[in-house]
């Protein structure tokens, strides 16, 4: 849309002070971050700083165990992200490439998958977990195995329904053209097909990652006694007390755990949008 | 940086006539996962309604005391108190007032980002980019920092101006804490609208608009008339995925209003569950609240579904 319209500037002018409102909790959580002591928990809060300071950041460093969650919370969200590209790019290949009986059925009950609020299953998850525990110690409950379950039952559905698109959208005649050069299925899957998705998955890895990052009801829940394992949102906990929070450290344990997320996004946002737009036509 | 690619377009199904051996094939992969979403969605759905029948509290979870079957008496208890009432109320309103945000917003700026050049849409993607990217844990602290009663900066803005701000509560009363949580709630959740409608609006052809552009259509006339229709699909998408993750929304809640606030007077049902179940050892009836939860969402998804899916081809 070249087309010169008067008022450009006008909504120019609009997005970019909407941009601004949007951007400032995260100005504001990395300014608090960086305020020294006396200027955060001030009854006239400035909002700039002279003196910069890293007390906070080192306040939760080297208080907490920092490292240990944010190394178990880094964990659980790469295999997650991992596990579920291979396992709904598989799914996504069988439910759009290979016709068999039973087909549409599955598509439905992804569908209605994505509608089921996992969060409800809380209780239910909680028990299957201690028994899974007893058999395989590591998927239990107090181990991190624990988390990358429940969170891939989370992200799937959404994943292998988001993929779908990208992988009925690369032609039949490349399949034929690769059958006749004499690939395999399974060669074309790996090495045709899975390149060609790179939006889809792009798409599906930054929402599993946001999604087993972020987790605080599960991780609460699982990792009860164990507190080697717990993640980060519970760690940030410790700093938040409704009567005397050190809301200093609040915000730089805050910012240290939006970080890895921004990184991700910035890697990947070029293929973001497009991967979404996939999707979203398949 | 943001740079729209051009996504593939579907428009011829890549079906093709069965072969030798698809069936095998599409059993082998499909297995992981289905076997994992067996294990960890539909057998926990079933173990979820079969709870809510018991009588379970903390001996029978931990096996000491015999399982006692009461039928409905959990729901039969559960739809008898007020406070399940009021609970719910609340949720539907929060969750209601979350999508109708998410999407204003976002369908809106991305109509806006699409009238724009690059730079201010460049910087208002970033910043979206950003909101969707903070955790929502670190999001709830933020802007419960932002609107803290005494070292807040919204109050001392507020007071500034001469309103009757200062040392407000955020937090206390009802509608103060409901509204800051959506407000929390519905920046960190619009930038999903924005990216996929700005894909769709980009999606459509620049010869249309050129032609209602020729026939002398306003831009207003042509973003209600032309362009909405046109990523219709879309918009159901982002309304389908908003209404899900709206009516769970556990952290913000739980972080912002201290576990519900005092009393538990700005509970959702999602918190509400949680606090009967694992702080009250009230399984059975926190179990019930989640089917019922469960129910109240796939109904509204199903019957949004349904109403719009006359139009699109949906699967």
């Amino acid at each position: 849309m070249a087309v010169k319209r008067p008022g450009r500037l006008i909504a120019e002018v609009v997005t970019v002070v909407i941009a601004g409102i949007v951007a400032f909790p995260l100005y504001w959580m990395l300014l608090s971050a960086v305020k020294p002591p006396g200027e955060i928990q001030s009854a006239n809060p400035k909002p700039w700083t002279f003196s910069p300071s890293f007390d906070s950041f080192s306040r939760v460093l080297t208080v907490s165990g920092f490292g240990r969650y944010f190394v178990n919370s880094l964990l659980v969200a790469l295999v997650v992200v991992a596990l579920s590209l291979l396992l709904s790019f598989l799914s996504a290949v069988a439910l759009t490439r290979f016709s068999f009986k039973g087909r549409t059925v599955l598509l439905v009950m992804t569908l209605v998958a994505q509608m089921v609020p996992v969060e409800a299953l809380t209780i239910p998850l909680f028990f299957l977990m201690r028994q899974i525990g007893g058999v395989v110690p590591a998927f239990g409950l107090n181990e991190l195995g624990s988390l990358v379950l429940v969170h891939l039952a989370f992200s799937l559905p959404f994943a292998i329904w988001m993929l779908r698109g990208f992988v009925a959208a690369v032609p039949v005649e490349l399949e034929d053209a690769a059958a006749l050069d004499g690939a395999s299925r399974m060669r074309f899957t790996w090495q045709i097909l899975f390149p060609l998705v790179a939006p889809g998955l792009v798409a599906v890895s930054v929402l599993a990652f946001i999604h087993a990052w972020n987790d605080f009801l599960f991780a609460k829940t699982f990792i009860v006694s164990k507190t080697e394992n717990q993640t980060l949102p519970q760690a940030i906990l410790v700093f938040f007390k409704p009567e005397d929070t050190d809301w200093g450290a609040v915000m730089a344990s805050s910012t240290l755990m939006t970080i890895p997320v921004l990184v991700f996004f910035v890697l990947v946002q070029r293929r973001l949008v497009s991967g979404m737009a996939g999707a979203v036509k398949g | 940086m943001v740079t729209v690619q051009e996504a593939p377009s579907v428009t011829a199904p890549a079906r093709r006539p069965r072969r030798k051996g698809d069936g095998r094939a599409a059993a082998l992969y499909l297995a992981p996962a289905g076997v994992l979403l067996a294990a960890l969605l539909a057998y926990p759905i079933y173990q979820l309604v079969l709870i809510s029948f018991y009588d379970y509290g903390q001996p029978q979870a931990a096996g000491n005391a015999p399982l006692v079957f009461l039928g409905f008496a959990n729901y039969a208890e559960l739809l008898s108190q007020a406070q399940f009432w009021t609970v719910l109320g609340k949720t539907v309103g929060f969750a209601a007032a979350c999508v109708a945000g998410s999407l204003i917003v976002g369908t809106g700026l991305a109509v806006l980002a699409s009238r724009v050049r690059s730079l201010p849409r460049t910087l208002l993607f970033l910043a979206a980019l950003g909101a969707w990217s903070t955790p929502a844990i670190a999001g709830s602290y933020v802007w419960l920092f932002l609107f803290d009663t005494d070292f807040g900066l919204v109050n001392e803005v507020l007071s500034g101006l001469g309103l009757p701000f200062e040392h407000h509560s955020w937090t206390f009363g009802t509608l103060d804490a409901f509204g800051l949580v959506a407000a929390e709630v519905i920046w960190c959740s619009f930038p999903f609208v924005l990216v996929t409608m700005y894909a769709g609006i980009k999606g459509v052809p620049d010869e249309v608009l050129e032609a209602a552009s020729l026939d002398g259509a306003s831009a207003w006339r042509t973003t209600w008339t032309i362009v909405l229709p046109m990523v219709r699909p879309l918009l159901m998408i982002a309304t389908v995925q908003s209404i899900i993750w709206d009516f769970k929304v556990f952290t913000q809640i739980y972080v912002m209003t201290n576990g519900g606030g005092v009393a538990g007077r700005n509970l959702v049902l999602n918190v509400y569950a949680y606090q009967q179940a694992f702080a009250g050892q009230e399984y059975g009836l926190g179990s019930a609240i989640g089917v019922v939860m469960t129910l109240l969402l796939l109904s509204v998804t199903g019957l949004y579904v349904r109403t719009q899916r006359r139009s699109e081809a949906w699967l």
